[in-house]
């Protein structure tokens, strides 16, 4: 069996939790076996992690994860794994899941490949497909364990749906006492779609010349319905907010489309986000190395291409 | 406070990749290895202004053959107390973690750091199996580290879109992301001081690692990019939706 944890935000499904859902459905009809959900807390929308092939949902609601303590978390995976007899594990690479996939792994002496881009190969054993070197490369790693820890990368694959609603179960698990307290958490507003989940991304650097600017690429988000994000000089000048820093570094990301603006895309940058599946860049000077990467290239003044742009999407959508 | 670092050899961030007849491994020739910049830069510079600050000693643990040593002499010419190497070639993230922790188990240190991933397999991995097999808090991609006390310590964490604000006590694992610290350039007496200071060789324990690596493959050649009158915006709108269907 193919047990899936399922990561939520403010009471619902997440969906780099949908992605790990539908690719544990993809997986578990490579090996002939049933894909099933793990639920640890509350979900109003949980039955519908059937629509993306979990057969099952198991929950547990226990307070202890009412807040996300590494230890707590990876035992009660770890133990409903064995409960289950899963042979695969499925996570989503989010910062939760990666804090995750080496303790699960280990607790389950199972061997682990993170930020997976692709189902398995299971012609010839159990081969996991990843990004490395900053995704200048691609690896095919073998788990030679029977049992199996997957966490897969956001965006990596397009969901579709394969079932109805799903059975929700309670699950009898021993919850470990935390060993951390957490005192705050500060997120940003809820409307915003996280930049790792972000599908298109507008981008800001230096070439905006201050924070007082941002509203260009603001407005340029709103048409697009896009997260807003920047480079690394721009948020150690504190122009923007430290979350918001892509590249190497700060976040990486892989959404549908990425406009740089003003970014001339240093090879740190682009670490970051070269895994993006159309890139745009604007800038001014035509030697800026971001072109080399780039699909679509604008070499203008960002002042003026910008609010252009952002016109010309206005129009394409009335 | 004894504080222990967790240190890693990558390729330079500029290097360009390439790998050997049957794919299974870096071609190394022409390429500069440097310590892992989240190892190195926030990470190893942290525990050294917590040892400036609360006394104690920084001590670094790398698993690697001997070539490695330079990395390492860096790591004490930046300002840790000692080294230890654990002789083997790293192979795996879960074979390097059970070296680490079974080397840890036999030292009591009150925080063991990590960088939050290596940016060559960039797999954020060893940190959670050190945690597991040691059997302590781990408390990834922190952003802040402030020690209230010797045994108490407040720690922000990224994660996405916002940071989480926590209270833990020693021991625990840490992996440090970018705000943990500043780069510091080793300096001349650093750098000679390096020289004398202790690099303690450690046998590996037997082990088998969990997985191996099949082949890499270069990502596929992207397309020449294709240039936008910047008076035609509309020209790229329709693009985007109609060939590249992004929006």
């Amino acid at each position: 069996m193919v047990l899936v944890f399922v990561e939520t935000e403010n009471g619902k499904v997440r969906k780099a939790a949908l992605e790990a859902v539908y690719y544990g459905y993809l997986t578990a009809q490579k090996l002939g076996t049933s894909c099933q959900a793990l639920l640890l807390g509350n979900a109003e929308d949980a039955t519908s992690l059937g629509l993306y092939g979990a057969t099952l949902v198991h929950q547990n609601d226990s307070l202890g994860f009412n807040f996300f303590d590494n230890q707590v978390f990876s035992a009660a995976i770890a133990q409903a794994a064995k409960k289950l007899e899963a042979s695969v594990i499925v996570l989503s690479h989010s910062s939760n899941g990666k804090s995750l996939i080496g303790n699960i792994a280990y607790l389950l002496d199972a061997g682990s490949v993170s930020a997976a881009i692709d189902i398995p190969n299971t012609d010839n054993g159990f081969s996991v497909r990843k990004g490395v070197f900053s995704s200048k490369a691609l690896v095919n790693i073998d788990i030679l364990t029977n049992v199996k820890v997957v966490s897969v990368l956001g965006n990596s694959l397009q969901i579709n749906v394969v079932g109805s609603n799903a059975e929700i179960q309670q699950l009898t698990l021993d919850v470990l006492q935390p060993g951390i307290k957490v005192l705050s958490v500060d997120k940003l507003q809820s409307n915003v779609t996280p930049l790792p989940e972000a599908e298109r991304v507008v981008s800001g650097g230096r070439g905006l010349k201050g924070p007082e600017n941002w509203g260009i690429v603001e407005e340029l988000a709103d048409v697009l319905h896009a997260t807003t994000a920047c480079s690394r000089p721009v948020s150690d000048a504190d122009w923007r907010p430290h979350h918001e820093h892509v590249g190497q570094t700060g976040i990486a990301i892989r959404p549908n489309l990425y406009i740089a603006i003003g970014i001339s895309g240093a090879i740190q940058h682009l670490a970051g986000v070269n895994n993006s599946k159309t890139i745009v860049v604007i800038n001014k000077d035509p030697e800026a190395p971001f072109f080399k990467s780039a699909n679509y290239g604008v070499v203008g003044d960002l002042f003026d291409v910008v609010p252009k742009l952002t016109e010309a999407i206005k129009n394409l959508n009335a | 406070m004894k504080l222990l670092v967790c240190i890693s050899k990558t390729p330079d961030t500029t290097a360009k990749i390439a790998f050997n007849g049957d794919n299974t491994k870096l071609e190394t020739a022409g390429i500069t290895f440097i310590m892992n910049p989240y190892d190195e830069w926030y990470a190893l510079v942290k525990a050294i202004e917590i040892q400036e600050k609360w006394g104690g000693s920084v001590s670094v643990l790398h698993v690697g053959p001997s070539e490695n040593d330079p990395i390492i002499r860096k790591a004490l010419a930046i300002g840790a107390t000692d080294a230890y190497r654990i002789d083997t070639e790293a192979v795996s993230a879960d074979q390097v973690a059970f070296q680490m922790a079974s080397f840890i188990q036999q030292h009591a240190f009150d925080i063991i750091f990590t960088g939050k991933e290596t940016i060559d397999y960039n797999g954020a991995e060893v940190g959670g199996r050190l945690a597991a097999q040691l059997n302590l808090p781990f408390i990834s991609f922190a952003s802040h580290l402030d020690i209230v006390t010797e045994n108490e310590a407040i720690v922000k964490r990224d994660m996405e879109g916002g940071t989480e604000t926590i209270q833990v006590n020693t021991p625990f694992v840490i992996s440090a992301a970018k705000g943990m610290a500043e780069q510091r350039i080793p300096n001349m007496k650093g750098i000679m001081t390096a020289k004398s200071k202790p690099l303690n060789v450690v046998t590996p324990q037997p082990y088998s690692s969990k997985i191996s690596i099949v082949s890499h493959e270069l990502p596929p050649a992207k397309k020449a990019v294709q240039y936008i009158d910047p008076e035609n915006m509309a020209e790229l709108a329709r693009l985007l939706r109609e060939e590249a269907k992004v929006i």
